[in-house]
C-alpha cells in the first residue's frame, strides 16, 4: 500500500504543481478567460454547468458503448468468419483494412446522409473506427492455437466447429481482450469525431457538440471543462476494460494465469 | 520378416519428402507387432517424429506405404503423447482428459467412471480440478498420458514424452508406463534419443540414422519382462546399452 502511494505521489505532485503554476500565470499576466481560463475557473464552470455537461456525456457514452459492443461482436464475428477459409480472408480482409485506413472524417458525412437515425449514424462511424483492433487481434489469436493441440484435435476427428469452439476461441481470448482495450479508446474518439462532423445533424447534444458550441460562443472555460470530462471518460473506459480483461483472464486460467 | 503375432502396421519403403526438398525419411521398413513396445531411437533430425506422425495419420508418406492388416486405427484408436504435455491451459486436468471423449460426442456424466479409472491408472488422483500451470512437469505429463489412454487406444504413440523431465521423475514415469503397458496391452511406439530409456522400456529398439532418416539396426531386448529399478545398474543392461550405443554412433 505504501509502495503504491510513493509510486503515485510524484505524478500527483507534478500535476498539482502544474495546475498551480497555470493558475498563477493566468492571474499574473491577466490572460482573458476566452483565451485561457485558469484551472479554478474551469473547475467552477464544471460545477455550474454540470447538468448540461453530464447530459451531453450521457449521449457520448451511449454512442461509445454501443459502438464498442458492436466492435466486440462484429470484430470477433468477422474474425471467425475470415479464418474459416484462406479464400474468404484473402477476399474480404482488404476491405476491412480499407475501412480502417480511410479517415473517418472523410466518410462520416456520407454515413450521416445514408442513415436517417442520427444516433445510429454516429454509432456506425464510431464502430468503423473501433472494430479493427478487435478483428485483427482475434484473427491472430484464432491462428495462435498450439500446433500440437491442433494435431490432437485432428487425431480425434474433431469437426471444424469443435476445433473452433474448444481450441481456437479459447486460444484467441487473450488476444481479443487486448484488442478490446485498444478499441475502447478508439470508440470514444470515433464517437467524438463523428459528432464533430455531424454538427447539427440532429442528436447534437454530445460532448463533442458542446465543445464546438462553446468554441463558437467563446465560452472557453466550458470548452475546457468538456475537454477534461472527455479525457476522464477515456481513462475510465480504459481502466474498466483493463479490469474486465484481468478478471476474465484470472477466471479463465484459474488463479495467476 | 517376422514369425509370431501379426503386425499392427508394417511400413514398406516409406519416404517423406517436404516441399522444400528436405528428405525426412527414405526407404523405411518397419514392422510393429500388435501388443508390442517398440522404441525408435536416433539423434535429433533423424525423422523419428515424422515417422510417428505418419503412423498417427497426421501426415502422409510421399513414397512407399503403411500397411494396416486389420485396418488403420480410426478416431480415438490412436493415442498421442507429445514432448510437451500439450494440455489446454485454461481447462482443468479432468476437462483435459475428457477432451477426446468430448470430441467423440460422449456426454460428461456418461464417462465419469472411465475418466476416474484413467486418473487412478496414471496416478494423478486429487489433481482433477487443477489447471496445468499449477502442476509440476511430471504431473502434467501424467495428465497428458491419461488423455491419450482415456479412449483405450489400440496404438499409443509417444514422441520423447519424458525428455524434458528431470531424471528421477523420468525413471518413475518409465516404471509407471511399463506398469500401464502391462495392464492395457496396447501397442506402443516410443520415440526417444536416450539409449537407456529405449533399452529399459522397449521389447525392441529400432535405431535410425539422420538425413535422410532410415532404419540402420534393430535390437530385440532380451531382458526380464518385469523390469525393476535394479535392472538399470545390472551388467546385462549395461551390455545391451553398449551394443545399441555402438549402432547409434555408427549411424550418426
Amino acid at each position: 500500500m505504501t509502495g503504491r502511494l510513493t509510486r503515485s505521489l510524484p505524478p500527483v505532485l507534478i500535476g498539482i504543481a502544474f495546475l498551480a503554476l497555470w493558475e498563477v500565470a493566468v492571474r499574473a499576466l491577466a490572460v482573458p478567460t476566452y483565451v485561457l481560463p485558469g484551472p479554478a475557473l474551469i473547475a467552477t464552470t464544471f460545477v455550474t454547468d454540470s447538468a448540461l455537461l453530464l447530459g451531453s456525456l450521457r449521449v457520448t457514452l451511449k454512442i461509445t458503448l454501443a459502438a464498442l459492443l458492436a466492435a466486440a461482436a462484429g470484430g470477433a464475428g468477422l474474425a471467425f468468419l475470415l479464418t474459416r477459409s484462406a479464400w474468404l480472408e484473402r477476399s474480404l480482409l482488404p476491405y476491412a483494412i480499407v475501412a480502417q485506413v480511410t479517415p473517418i472524417v472523410a466518410i462520416a458525412p456520407l454515413i450521416i446522409i445514408w442513415i436517417d437515425d442520427a444516433f445510429a449514424a454516429l454509432v456506425v462511424c464510431a464502430w468503423i473506427v473501433a472494430f479493427f483492433p478487435v478483428l485483427a487481434n482475434t484473427m491472430a489469436g484464432l491462428k495462435s492455437a498450439d500446433p500440437h493441440l491442433r494435431d490432437l484435435f485432428r487425431l480425434y476427428g474433431a469437426s471444424r466447429l469443435q476445433t473452433q469452439a474448444w481450441l481456437e476461441a479459447p486460444s484467441a481470448l487473450p488476444y481479443f481482450l487486448a484488442g478490446l482495450r485498444i478499441s475502447g479508446g478508439l470508440a470514444l474518439i470515433g464517437a467524438v469525431v463523428a459528432e464533430f462532423v455531424a454538427g447539427t445533424g440532429g442528436a447534437a447534444t454530445g460532448l463533442a457538440f458542446r465543445i464546438l458550441e462553446a468554441g463558437y460562443r467563446l465560452q472557453v472555460p466550458r470548452l475546457f471543462a468538456a475537454l477534461v470530462l472527455l479525457s476522464l471518460t477515456g481513462i475510465v473506459i480504459y481502466a474498466v476494460l483493463n479490469a474486465v480483461s484481468r478478471w476474465a483472464m484470472r477466471r479463465w486460467y484459474g488463479g495467476e494465469g | 520378416m517376422s514369425d509370431g503375432p501379426p503386425p499392427l502396421v508394417e511400413a514398406k519403403g516409406v519416404a517423406r519428402r517436404f516441399e522444400d526438398g528436405t528428405v525426412a525419411l527414405e526407404g523405411v521398413d518397419l514392422f510393429v507387432q500388435a501388443g508390442s513396445f517398440t522404441a525408435l531411437l536416433g539423434p535429433s533430425g533423424c525423422g523419428k517424429s515424422t515417422l510417428l506422425r505418419l503412423l498417427a495419420g497426421l501426415d502422409a508418406p510421399t513414397g512407399g506405404a503403411l500397411d494396416w492388416p486389420d485396418g488403420a486405427p480410426g478416431a480415438g484408436e490412436t493415442g498421442f503423447v507429445f514432448q510437451d504435455a500439450t494440455l489446454l491451459p485454461w481447462a482443468t486436468v479432468w476437462e483435459n482428459i475428457y477432451l477426446p471423449l468430448r470430441i467423440a460426442g460422449r456426454a460428461r456424466n456418461s464417462v465419469t467412471s472411465e475418466i476416474e479409472a484413467t486418473i487412478r491408472l496414471v496416478g494423478i488422483e486429487g489433481f482433477e480440478r487443477s489447471r496445468p500451470h499449477q502442476l509440476s512437469g511430471g504431473m502434467r505429463m501424467r495428465a497428458s498420458v491419461a488423455r491419450a489412454l482415456v479412449t483405450k487406444p489400440r496404438l499409443l504413440l509417444m514422441d520423447e514424452p519424458f525428455a524434458a523431465l528431470d531424471e528421477m521423475t523420468r525413471f518413475r514415469l518409465n516404471d509407471d508406463l511399463l506398469r500401464i503397458f502391462a495392464l492395457q496391452r496396447c501397442t506402443v511406439v516410443f520415440v526417444t534419443h536416450s539409449v537407456f530409456e529405449a533399452a529399459y522400456l522397449a521389447q525392441r529398439v529400432v535405431v535410425m540414422s539422420p538425413r535422410p532418416g532410415r532404419i540402420v539396426a534393430e535390437h530385440v531386448i532380451d531382458l526380464p519382462s518385469v523390469r525393476e529399478a535394479s535392472l538399470r545398474t545390472s551388467p546385462e543392461f549395461g551390455a545391451v546399452c553398449r551394443a545399441i550405443s555402438r549402432d547409434l554412433e555408427a549411424a550418426s
